[in-house]
């Protein structure tokens, strides 16, 4: 009957408009949109980086996964989508303004101001980024999550600080730091059931107190004094001792070189020497005197002044003009040469 | 076709007007339920989340968080048993573990926060008024690595040692306060200190010792650079010597060896004639030494003047 109903709506499209059909269509418009409703909440998608949570009056039901889905209509079954694909992240100490803008942070002391475990200060701005592993779990098992697990980031944060000196948490403590917080902070989240897998923890700034930082640098730069000091010392070293080391090479070497020469020499002196000696040993009375009279011609004529002095001349040496020899007075050698 | 479509528009209806009336109520996945009827509780607590169904009218249902809750402390200002003036700023988890019994003793959450209130400062002041403030800060008696920019001496860290440490304090707090609640229907199961600061005055006090402790580091290194330069230049005036000296050395040795070759030479030759090497030196030194300028007095009876006086 119905069948016949539409059929003709159909064939009636021809036809001039018909009075009857609107009437018939008047009654079932309620049961349309109920339909529609029905149907506009039966289907649902879930991205593809979530899981739908599926719950039926309030209870968990199931858990589906990316795609498109049919449920029960709306006061019978509700979906949540939550996002386990995505990565979470909080941020300790400061806040990034909106992701993407270049604002300044803005600095959250209350958060970051952490005692060190030699009861100094240290400010301490870190992030967590987490992912949800059990939606089940995330969703159902703890109220004010996100509050729960910022308290917890910030207990645990502070729990590892405060086992550490203000100089290691300001220098080579930090992936220490970043990873005994990351293990404690999952056993933690394990422990409280919430349904979370800590990705990572990132330490960003870790800076001393304000009024502190200055004398952090003074250290910093007393360091940098420290090494320029042993630098120059070294390079000093360096320049000079292996300067000294060739000198010394140097002076051996030349020690060498007057060994040669006086060996050489020697043996030449030597070799002269026998040999003029073999030659005066054949005529010894005649080269004797010959060599005598080689010298004298040789070296008389050099000399400037030569007087000659017989043994029969008395009392002459006094008398002599010893000009050429006369040296300043009151040398010793002066004296000697005017007796 | 029109039969069932009619008999599912019936439910609907029905379950519409029970709803309206209050005999189907819903229990979501974190709820669980006292019935009570006219204030008193009726049968056990509804814990499993679902369509559930009791008397309109008549039954009232008491709905109470199945999840773990927070509770949240106000940041004290606490002294410790060493006078230091401390912001402690801690928080716990807590459930309703009967909700009959809660439902009886504190009616609801808003009672049990300020009862959690009470308990958990209380317990926390005690804890920390009778420990130092390094138990509260520290979790273990962990050395501090040698780090050369600490500066921290045996004696300081000899201060720094805990008996008992920050988790063990909270721990303490934990148990005292579970012994308080165990008859209230709730359970606690978790307290930590969140936050613990020095009070302004305290702080600003540390600073300046953080900056003095600072300024001792800095000097030290600068003292440690100068030593260590010092150190460094005295090295190489040492080596300057050994160097020079070994030097010196070897050349001697050397040309002492070859002095005493030349020397051996010499006398192995000079001694086939000692008279004639006489001689001959001799004439040799007169050529060296005789120069220009050297007044010569001579003798006519020596041997080269002898013939001006005689020709033989």
């Amino acid at each position: 009957m119905e069948g016949s109903n539409f059929g003709n709506i159909r064939v009636g499209d021809f036809r001039p408009p018909n009075i009857k059909l609107p009437k018939g269509l008047v009654a079932a418009l309620p049961f349309v949109i109920l339909l529609l409703v029905l149907m506009w909440t039966t289907v649902y998608t879930v991205g593809p980086e979530e899981v739908g949570v599926v719950l039926t009056f309030g209870a968990f039901t199931q858990i589906t996964e990316p795609g498109l889905h049919f449920k029960m209509p709306y006061p019978v079954q509700t979906v949540v989508n939550v996002p386990v694909q995505r990565q979470l992240k909080q941020e300790f100490g400061y806040r990034t303004p909106t992701p993407g803008a270049r604002a300044a942070p803005v600095n959250v002391l209350d958060e970051s101001l952490m005692l060190t475990g030699d009861l100094n200060v240290a400010v301490v701005e870190w992030t967590t980024q987490y992912r949800v592993v059990d939606p089940y779990l995330y969703m159902f098992k703890v109220r004010n999550l996100t509050e729960t697990f910022r308290d917890m980031n910030e207990a645990i944060m502070r729990t590892v600080v405060g086992d550490r000196s203000v100089s290691e948490v300001l220098t080579v403590g930090r992936q220490e730091i970043a990873s005994e917080v990351e293990v404690r902070l999952q056993e933690l989240c394990d422990q409280y059931e919430t349904g979370i897998r800590i990705e990572q923890i990132v330490l960003q700034d870790v800076n001393p107190p304000e009024p502190v930082r200055p004398s952090f640098n003074e250290v910093n730069q007393a360091q940098q004094e420290r090494e320029r000091m042993i630098n120059e010392a070294l390079s000093d070293f360096n320049r000079e001792v292996p300067a000294a080391r060739g000198e010394a090479l140097r002076a051996v070497e030349q020690a060498r070189g007057y060994a040669a020469d006086r060996v050489n020499r020697a043996e030449g002196d030597a070799s002269r020497f026998v040999a003029v000696y073999e030659a005066y040993r054949r005529a010894p009375e005649v080269t004797r005197r010959r060599l005598y009279l080689e010298t004298m011609l040789e070296l008389l004529p050099q000399v400037s002044q030569k007087i000659i002095i017989d043994d029969s001349i008395e009392g002459l040496v006094p008398l002599l003009n010893l000009q050429g020899i006369v040296r300043p007075p009151g040398s010793g050698a002066s004296q000697e040469d005017g007796q | 076709m029109r039969q069932a479509m009619l008999l599912g528009l019936g439910v609907l209806l029905l379950l519409l007007v029970m709803a309206a009336t209050g005999a189907v109520f819903i229990v979501d996945e974190t709820e669980q339920v006292i019935i009570t009827r006219f204030g008193q509780p009726v049968g056990e607590a509804i814990d499993d989340a679902g369509l559930h169904f009791k008397l309109p009218m008549i039954h009232k249902a008491n709905f109470f968080d199945k999840r773990f809750l927070e509770w949240d402390g106000a940041s004290n200002q606490l002294p410790t048993r060493d006078k230091r003036f401390v912001h402690v700023d801690s928080y716990a988890r807590w459930r309703i573990t009967d909700p009959l019994l809660f439902f009886q003793r504190l009616t609801d959450e808003r009672g049990a926060q300020s009862r959690l209130d009470d308990i958990l400062d209380g317990e926390t002041r005690n804890t920390i008024a009778n420990h130092d403030l390094i138990e509260v800060v520290r979790t273990s008696n962990r050395e501090f690595p040698a780090s050369e920019s600490l500066g921290l001496d045996d004696e300081e860290q000899e201060q720094l040692q805990i008996t008992s440490g920050r988790d063990a304090l909270a721990a303490e707090v934990l148990a005292a306060a579970q012994g308080r609640t165990s008859d209230l229907g709730i359970e606690i199961l978790d307290f930590r200190f969140k936050r613990i600061n020095y009070v302004e005055e305290v702080r600003r006090e540390v600073y300046s010792r953080m900056i003095s402790e600072r300024q001792r580091i800095a000097e030290q290194f600068r003292s440690e650079g100068a030593g260590e330069a010092a150190r460094i230049r005295g090295e190489k005036e040492r080596e300057l010597q050994v160097i020079a000296s070994e030097a010196y050395r070897e050349s001697q040795e050397i040309m002492g060896v070859a002095d005493a070759i030349a020397s051996d030479t010499y006398a192995a030759a000079y001694n086939r004639d000692a008279d004639f090497y006489r001689f001959v030196k001799t004439l040799e030194a007169y050529r060296e030494t005789l120069r220009e300028g050297t007044t010569l007095l001579l003798g006519t009876d020596g041997e080269f003047l002898r013939y001006l006086k005689r020709s033989r």
